[in-house]
Parts: structure tokens; sequence; C-alpha cells
């Protein structure tokens, strides 16, 4: 990590990952979610609303991940004051915002047909929500630290503290058991049936490869801005 | 109840967001990147 603090190093590193994680990532997320609508058969018992799966878990897994990207971030900001954690702090919220919001959207949408209702005040339901605004007051926070100066220490500490939230999502089918379904994807295995769960990993690694791209390019276009501005400085102070 | 309605909505939703954020955020890139460049060349 401290290797990375250079910022001119780690845009050497930035600039060609950004390129291949984007292609690879639209490969992987193409090719995975045509299978799933195409060669996949339809569930037994959901029949073909079970092809939303292959969009909804990639995004309930990087609205989390997202927010445990804040949250190391945010740790490796406070504690060892990496020059680089704040930027991609603010970089990862944009994404895990997006992510967080399609998983409410496609989550809600798959609840229709297969629930009947479209929105349920259920623990995991609920608790997405709330991270979705956690999110967006981690953005509201980030800009505002940063359009006053500030180091951002705000920002992390609020990051820190809104990983509380992260077990609370991942647990809540187990502590209330309402409408969302339990785990059927674990480290161990999984439920479901293997004809219709190949797809999955596909886009799960394709959308986290276009997730990481585009922290990558928040946090070219922050250092860059950032680069812009200290220069703007110097020639007023001259 | 015909489920092809929600699926297509569903990956509508996906891929329309994911296109924007990745949009939005090779924009911002590319302007920021842009004038910290032409900044460096005066």
């Amino acid at each position: 990590m401290h290797a990375l603090a250079n910022p001119a190093r780690f845009l050497r590193i930035a600039r060609p990952a950004t390129t291949w994680l984007l292609l690879v990532g639209l490969v992987l997320a193409v090719v995975g979610m045509a299978a799933g609508l195409t060669l996949t058969p339809p569930d037994y018992l959901q029949g073909d609303t079970v092809r939303i799966m292959y969009i909804h878990v990639p995004s309930a897994w990087l609205g989390m991940a997202g927010w445990m990207g804040i949250a190391a971030a945010s740790i490796s900001q406070l504690v060892w004051r990496h020059p680089l954690a704040a930027v991609a702090g603010r970089a990862v919220a944009p994404a895990g915002a997006t992510f967080a919001g399609i998983c409410l959207i496609t989550g809600s949408i798959w609840g229709r047909p297969t629930w009947g209702t479209w929105w349920e005040w259920d623990g995991r339901l609920t608790s997405m929500l709330v991270l979705f605004f956690l999110y967006l007051g981690y953005i509201a926070l980030g800009s505002a630290e940063r359009e006053r100066g500030g180091e951002g220490r705000i920002t992390a500490i609020y990051g820190v503290v809104g990983a509380i939230n992260l077990p609370i999502i991942h647990y809540s089918v187990l502590w209330w058991r309402t409408l969302h379904q339990g785990e059927s994807i674990g480290l161990t295995g999984s439920t479901i049936d293997n004809s219709i769960l190949w797809p999955l990993p596909l886009t799960m690694v394709g959308f986290t490869c276009l997730f990481a791209a585009a922290a990558l390019m928040r946090m070219r276009a922050e250092l860059a801005e950032a680069k812009v501005e200290a220069r703007m400085r110097r020639m007023g102070a001259q | 109840m015909n489920p092809w309605p929600f699926v297509v909505a569903a990956y509508a939703v996906a891929v329309g967001l994911t296109g924007a954020l990745l949009l939005w955020a090779f924009a911002s890139m590319r302007r920021a990147e842009a004038a910290a460049d032409a900044l460096k060349r005066k």
C-alpha cells in the first residue's frame, strides 16, 4: 500500500490498469449477461425472473464491497496518513452508490413478480437502503470537506462508523426472517444448481472490474484536479 | 404474469446506470487530465 503513496508511481500503474479493467470488465459482463439471458434454464419455482440474479447479486456485492473499500481507505488515512487514502475513499463512493442503487432497483423489480410487491420494509431491503443513503452522505461530506480545504478526517471517521451497517446487511436475513430469502451462496458452496449458477461468476468478476475502472478513473481525475489547483495557487502567489 | 418485461427492465437499469457511471468517470478524468496537461505546457 505504501509503495503506491507516491502519486506519480500510482499513476504509472493506474493508467494501463484502467484500460485493462475496462476491457476485461466489459467482455466478462456482456458474456455473463448474454449467457444468463439466453443459455441457462428457467428456475423451477421463479421461472425466467431468476435471470435478474446475474445483475442483482453482483450489484449487491459491489454496493457492500465499495463501503469496505471506503472503511479500509478511512482507516489507512486516520492511522497511517496515507496520502492517497482520502482520494481513494472519495473515488470509490460514486461507484458504490451507483451499485447500491442498481441493487435496490433490480431487487424491487425482481420482488414484484416473485413476492407480489415492489417494496417491503424487510431487514435486508431496509439496511441496503440505509447503505445507499450512507453513500450519499459520504459524497456530500467528502466534497464539502474538500472545498473547505480540510484533510478529510471527518469524512474518514464517517467512513469507519458507516461500516457498522455491513454486518447488519449480511446477517439481516438470519436475524429478521421476513420476505428476502436466506443466503444461497456461501464460501463453502451454493444451494443453486450449477446449470443456473455458472454465468454468475462471469458477471461478478466483470462488474467488479468495471467498478474498479470507474474508481481508478475518479482517482486520476481527483489527482489531476489537485495538480491544477496547486499550480493555480502557486501562480496566484507569484 | 409475463416475467420478461421485469427481466428486461432490470437489465436496462443495470446496463444504463453502469454505462452512465463509466461515461461520467471517463469524461471527468479526461477533462481534469487535459486541464493539468494544458497548465503544464504554459
